[in-house]
C-alpha cells in the first residue's frame, strides 16, 4: 500500500487522515417520461485532504452524475438522490436546505467541466467570469473582483493576463479557456476540487500541460482533487487511488499502482487489456465484448455479467455467487483493495501468473 | 447539424442524465437507429394531441369544402328571404340569417371552398418560385445569388398586406379567386426562397455531395436527388402553417374590399357586411370569424406538431 | 463595426429604391382616369383634364414619371394628391397615430411575452409551460381581422371597457388596438422567450454558475436571460417595422386615423402620390429596424463581430 512514486505524494496530508468528503451509499435517479433510469446505485468513497481520487468509468457509468450530486447542481426534476449521504467537514450536505449547500459550492467544493468552450458563459468576459467569484461569495466590488481576476489568470499562467482579463471565451485557445475554469474554479481555495474530464477535449501537449497545472496547484493548496475521466493514461499519472465505476456502482478501488497493475474485476481487466501496452508489443488488442448496460434496466446479478468473460451461470456457480442472479457486494478482496465480483481472487491470481 | 454538435448533444444528454435510450451511445439502439428520419416523426405525431386536434379541424374543413351541401343541412345560400333578416341562431337554422335573410350556415359552410383553393393555390405558388428561385441562388451563387438575394429584399421589404392589397387595386390580375392568390404569393414567396437557398446552401458543402461528385454525377441529378430532398421536412413545415396563415390573409384582404367580390361567398365578405350589424347581430360576424379560425388553427396545429417531430432538438 | 453599419446603410438604398419603384409602378399601372374620377358627376374640361395630367406627370412614361418624383423626393417633397394637399402634410398628420399604436403593441409584446416566456421556460412542462404554450398555439391562429373584432365586441361593446374607435381618449383609446396588433407578436416572443430559456437552463454554462455557487436569482437573471434575451430582444426590434407596415386592419376596425388608414383610402381613392408616399415611408422604417436589430446582434452577442 505504500506509493512506489514519491513524487505524487508532495501534497500534505493531515496528520489525523481524517477525510474532507465522505460519500455514503449514494443513490441517483432519473424519472423521465420513458422510465426510471439508475444513474448511480450505491455509491461510496471517501477523499483526505490532498489525496487525488480517480473515478473511472464509460459514459453513462455514473461518475458524472455522482459528482454533479456532490456538487448539488444536478436538474431536478428528472434527477432524484433517492438515498444516501454527502459529508462534507462533518456535516451531510444533502441534509442542508439549499442556500447552505450553495455557500459551500466555490469555497468548500469547486468543479471544471469537460468542455470549457460551453461551459464559460459566451457573453461576459472572463475576468467577469472569475470575479463573479468574488462578489458572490465574498461582496467584493467588481474592480477589486477584476483585479483579483488578474491574479488568478497569472497563477493559471495565462499570458499576458492583465491585457486577456476583458476578452471573452471565444477569444481563447482551447487550452487557455480550460485554465479560465480553472482560475475561476481555485479562486476561493476550495477543500476539493473536482475535475470533471478536465483534458478530453483538449491537443495531447495541452493536456498535459492542464494535467500539470493541477497537480501543481494541488501540491499548493493540499486541496483534494477528485479527476473523473475515461483515460487510463491521466489516472495512472496523477492519481493516488482510483474507483472503477460500473452501470452507477463501483466495481474496483484501490491505489492506482495496484488495480492498474493487477486487477480483481473483470470489468477492470478488460479495461487494461483494451490499452495498447510498450511491453506487449505485437499482441492483440483485447476489447471488452458487448455494449454498457441501459440503466434503465441493468442486468441482474452482476450488472456485468453478460459482457463477462469469466461469468459462472447455472451449476457453474458456486452457491450464492450465480453471476445472473446473485448480486456481487463490493468487498475487501485483499488489504487496501475492494471489488464488487463474485470470482475477483481468481482474476487477480490469473492476472499474477 | 455537424457531427461535433451531434457528439456535444449526446455529451450533454449523458451527462445530464436525461438519455432516454435513444440518444445515448451507452445503449443499443441499432433497431431503433434503422428507423428513418419520417418513420420516427410519424411516431412522434402520432402521440401528439395538438396534431389530432389539427388533422380533424382540417379534415372536416376540406369535407366542407368539397361536399358543403351536406354540412349545410339542406339550405341553399343563395335562396333568401327577406322576411328572415338578421333572424337570431335557432334550433332549425343554427347560424340565423343573414340581413337578405339567407341561411347563414349555409353561407358560412359554402366559404369554405373559396379559402381552401385560394391557401392551395397560393401555396402553390410560393412553392413553385421559393423553390426555383431558392434552389438555384443556393446552388449556383456568384452573381445570380447575389441579383436575386436582393431582389427577395426588396420584397420582403414591402409589407405583405400591403404589397398585395396595392397588387389587387391595380387590377392586371383581375378580383376572382385566382388573382387573389397570384397577389399574396407575389408577396409571399420570399420566406420559402430563404428556407430553401439555406438548405441548399448548407447541404452543398457536405461530405456526401462532395462524395456524389467525385463519382460523377451531374449538377441536376446532385440538386434533385441529393439536395431538394433534404429541403422536403422544412418546407413542409413551412407549407402546413402557410396556409393557414394564406387563408387568414384572403380574409383579411376581402374584408378590406380588395380581394373577392360579391356574389362570390367568402368569410372576408361575411365578417366585413356584419361589422355595421356588430351591435344588434354580432352572430354574423362571430360565425364565419369562429369557423374561419377554427381553419387557420387546424393548420398552425398540424405545422406546428410537423415541426416538433422533424425536428428532434425542439422535443421537449 | 462602423465600416459594417456604412456597408449596410449602402446595401439598403437598392432595396429601398426597388421597392419604391415596385409600388409606385403598380399603383401608376391602376385602371381607371383619376383626373376623370375627381370630376365626379360634372365632368372636367378637356383642358382641365389636360393640365392636370401635365401637372401630375400622368403623360410621361412610367420610367421617368419615377425618376421624377424621386427627384421631389430627395428635396423633400413628396408632391400633392389631387386635391392640392400635400403629401407630406398627410403623413405628419397621420403617422403620430400609426406610432403611438406601434409603442403600445410593442410594450405590451415584450412586457408580457417575456414574462410569460420566461415563466414557461423556467419550469418546464409545469402547468405555466402548458399554459403558454396552448393560448399561443390559439393566439397564433386567430386572424388579427377576427381578433380585432372580437375584441370590440367583447371588450369594448359588452364591457364597455375600452373605446370602441377613434382616439379620444389619448393613450387610452390605443390599449385595445394596440393589444389586438400584438397579440400575435406576442404569442410568438412568449414561445421565442420560452424555446431559448428552456434551452438555456440546460446550457454548460448556467451548469457552470450553479456550480460557482452564485445564488438562484444570479444564476437565472445574469446567466440565463441575457443569453435566451438576444434573439427576443432582436425579433422585436425587427417587429417594429414589422407591425407599423401592418396595422392597416387594427386601423379599420378600430377608425384610427393612423397611416394604414391613409393608404387604404388612399387605394380606394386612387390617390397614388400619397400610396407610393407612405409605403415608400414604411418600408424605410422596416429596412431601418432591420439594420438596427443587426447591429444590436454584435452589441449584445460578442461572439459576432462584423468587419
Amino acid at each position: 500500500m505504500t506509493r512506489p512514486d514519491l513524487s505524487k505524494a508532495t501534497a500534505p496530508v493531515p496528520a489525523d487522515g481524517r477525510p474532507v468528503l465522505e460519500v455514503d451509499d449514494l443513490h441517483v435517479e432519473f424519472r423521465t417520461r420513458s422510465g426510471v433510469v439508475h444513474a448511480v446505485n450505491g455509491v461510496s468513497y471517501s477523499l483526505t485532504q490532498g489525496e487525488t481520487l480517480a473515478i473511472l468509468g464509460e459514459s453513462g457509468s455514473g461518475k458524472s452524475v455522482s459528482a454533479q450530486a456532490i456538487m448539488g447542481i444536478l436538474d431536478s426534476p428528472p434527477a432524484v438522490i433517492t438515498g444516501g449521504g454527502i459529508w462534507f467537514e462533518g456535516t451531510d450536505l444533502l441534509t442542508q436546505p439549499e442556500e447552505e449547500q450553495r455557500k459551500v459550492r466555490g469555497p468548500g467544493i469547486s468543479m471544471i467541466f469537460q468542455d470549457a468552450l460551453s461551459s464559460l458563459n459566451p457573453v461576459y468576459s472572463v475576468g467577469f467570469q472569475i470575479g463573479e467569484m468574488f462578489r458572490a461569495h465574498r461582496g467584493m466590488s467588481k474592480k477589486d473582483a477584476r483585479k483579483r481576476a488578474i491574479e488568478l489568470m497569472d497563477r493559471v499562467r495565462i499570458p499576458a493576463a492583465a491585457r486577456r482579463v476583458d476578452d471573452f471565451p471565444h477569444q481563447f485557445s482551447g487550452g487557455m479557456r480550460q485554465r479560465v475554469m480553472i482560475a475561476m474554479a481555485i479562486a476561493l481555495d476550495p477543500r476539493i476540487l473536482i475535475a470533471d474530464e478536465p483534458t478530453t477535449a483538449l491537443d495531447v501537449t495541452v493536456q498535459a500541460q492542464v494535467m500539470d497545472l493541477l497537480k501543481d496547484l494541488q501540491a499548493e493548496t493540499g486541496m483534494g482533487l477528485i479527476l473523473i475521466t475515461h483515460d487510463l493514461g491521466v489516472v495512472n499519472e496523477v492519481a493516488d487511488n482510483v474507483a472503477v465505476m460500473y452501470a452507477g456502482e463501483i466495481v474496483e478501488r484501490g491505489t492506482v499502482d495496484d488495480v492498474f497493475t493487477r486487477p480483481a474485476h473483470p470489468y477492470t481487466d478488460g479495461l487494461m487489456s483494451s490499452v495498447p501496452q510498450v511491453e506487449a508489443k505485437g499482441g492483440r488488442l483485447q476489447p471488452i465484448v458487448g455494449q454498457p448496460p441501459n440503466l434503465a434496466r441493468i442486468p441482474s446479478g452482476c450488472p456485468f455479467h453478460p459482457r463477462c468473460s469469466r461469468r459462472r451461470l447455472g451449476a457453474e456457480a458456486a452457491p450464492g455467487r450465480e453471476c445472473s442472479t446473485d448480486v456481487p457486494p463490493l468487498r475487501l478482496v485483499v488489504p487496501g483493495r475492494e471489488a464488487a465480483c463474485h470470482y475477483s481472487e481468481e482474476v487477480l491470481g490469473v492476472r499474477a501468473q | 447539424m455537424t457531427d461535433q454538435q451531434q457528439a456535444d448533444l449526446l455529451h450533454d444528454e449523458v451527462e445530464a442524465g436525461t438519455t432516454t435510450g435513444l440518444a445515448s451511445p451507452s445503449v443499443d439502439v441499432t433497431k431503433e437507429r434503422q428507423n428513418s428520419l419520417w418513420s420516427d416523426a410519424w411516431g412522434h405525431l402520432k402521440r401528439n394531441p395538438l396534431f389530432w386536434i389539427g388533422a380533424v379541424l382540417g379534415l372536416v374543413f376540406l369535407l366542407m369544402a368539397i361536399v358543403p351541401q351536406v354540412f349545410a343541412r339542406g339550405a341553399d345560400p343563395r335562396a333568401c328571404n327577406l322576411s328572415n333578416s338578421q333572424q337570431k341562431p335557432s334550433a332549425e337554422h343554427w347560424f340565423g340569417f343573414d340581413q337578405q335573410g339567407c341561411d347563414y350556415l349555409a353561407n358560412v359552410v359554402y366559404g369554405a371552398r373559396n379559402s381552401l383553393i385560394i391557401g392551395l393555390l397560393a401555396v402553390l405558388v410560393i412553392l413553385v418560385l421559393g423553390l426555383l428561385v431558392g434552389a438555384v441562388t443556393g446552388f449556383y451563387g456568384g452573381l445570380l445569388d447575389s441579383l436575386l438575394s436582393r431582389l427577395t429584399d426588396i420584397f420582403y421589404a414591402v409589407p405583405f398586406i400591403l404589397g398585395a392589397i396595392v397588387v389587387l387595386r391595380s387590377g392586371f390580375l383581375g378580383r376572382g379567386v385566382a388573382a387573389v392568390a397570384v397577389a399574396l404569393a407575389i408577396f409571399g414567396w420570399m420566406t420559402a426562397m430563404r428556407l430553401v437557398r439555406s438548405q441548399v446552401i448548407a447541404v452543398k458543402s457536405s461530405d456526401y455531395v462532395a462524395a456524389a461528385r467525385a463519382m460523377g454525377a451531374s449538377n441536376g441529378r446532385i440538386l434533385i436527388r441529393h439536395i431538394l430532398p433534404n429541403a422536403v421536412a422544412p418546407v413542409l413545415v413551412y407549407t402546413t402553417i402557410t396556409i393557414g396563415v394564406l387563408i387568414a390573409a384572403e380574409a383579411t384582404l376581402t374584408y378590406l374590399g380588395v380581394g373577392l367580390q360579391r356574389p362570390a361567398i367568402s368569410w372576408g365578405l361575411q365578417i366585413s357586411a356584419g361589422q355595421s350589424l356588430l351591435r344588434t347581430s354580432p352572430h354574423l360576424v362571430l360565425f364565419p370569424s369562429i369557423i374561419l379560425t377554427l381553419t387557420v388553427m387546424a393548420f398552425i396545429m398540424m405545422g406546428d406538431a410537423l415541426r416538433d417531430a422533424l425536428d428532434p432538438r425542439q422535443r421537449a | 463595426m462602423g465600416r459594417y453599419v456604412a456597408r449596410r446603410l449602402l446595401l439598403t438604398i437598392p432595396v429601398l429604391l426597388g421597392a419604391s419603384f415596385l409600388i409606385f409602378a403598380m399603383v401608376y399601372a391602376l385602371p381607371g382616369d383619376p383626373i376623370r374620377a375627381l370630376g365626379g358627376d360634372r365632368p372636367l374640361s378637356p383642358a382641365v383634364v389636360a393640365q392636370l395630367r401635365e401637372e401630375f406627370n400622368l403623360n410621361d412614361p412610367l420610367v421617368v414619371q419615377y425618376v421624377k418624383y424621386l427627384g421631389d423626393l430627395i428635396q423633400g417633397d413628396l408632391g400633392t394628391d389631387f386635391r392640392g394637399r400635400e403629401v407630406l402634410d398627410t403623413i405628419s398628420q397621420r403617422l403620430p397615430v400609426t406610432i403611438k399604436l406601434t409603442v403600445v403593441a410593442i410594450l405590451i409584446e415584450t412586457v408580457i411575452g417575456i414574462v410569460a416566456g420566461v415563466l414557461a421556460g423556467i419550469r418546464r412542462n409545469g402547468f405555466l409551460d402548458n399554459l403558454v404554450l396552448v393560448s399561443s398555439t390559439i393566439v397564433v391562429s386567430v386572424p388579427i381581422l377576427v381578433l380585432a373584432f372580437v375584441g370590440q365586441y367583447v371588450l369594448g361593446l359588452q364591457f364597455g371597457w375600452f373605446p370602441v374607435s377613434g382616439i379620444n381618449e389619448g393613450w387610452y383609446s390605443y390599449l385595445l388596438p394596440g393589444l389586438v396588433l400584438a397579440a400575435g407578436s406576442l404569442a410568438y416572443v412568449a414561445r421565442l422567450t420560452r424555446t431559448s430559456v428552456a434551452e438555456n437552463m440546460r446550457a454548460d454554462y448556467v451548469r457552470t454558475a450553479r456550480a460557482k455557487g452564485l445564488p438562484r436569482r444570479t444564476v437565472i437573471l445574469r446567466h440565463t436571460l441575457r443569453n435566451s434575451l438576444i434573439p427576443v430582444v432582436t425579433f422585436i426590434g425587427a417587429d417594429i417595422g414589422t407591425l407599423m407596415g401592418g396595422a392597416i386592419v387594427t386601423e379599420s376596425v378600430f377608425n384610427l386615423p393612423g397611416v394604414g388608414r391613409a393608404i387604404f383610402d388612399s387605394v380606394r381613392a386612387q390617390e397614388g402620390a400619397v400610396v407610393v408616399g407612405i409605403v415608400t415611408l414604411l418600408v424605410f422604417f422596416f429596412v431601418f429596424f432591420n439594420l438596427v436589430v443587426d447591429v444590436l446582434y454584435a452589441v449584445l452577442d460578442p461572439r459576432i463581430r462584423y468587419d
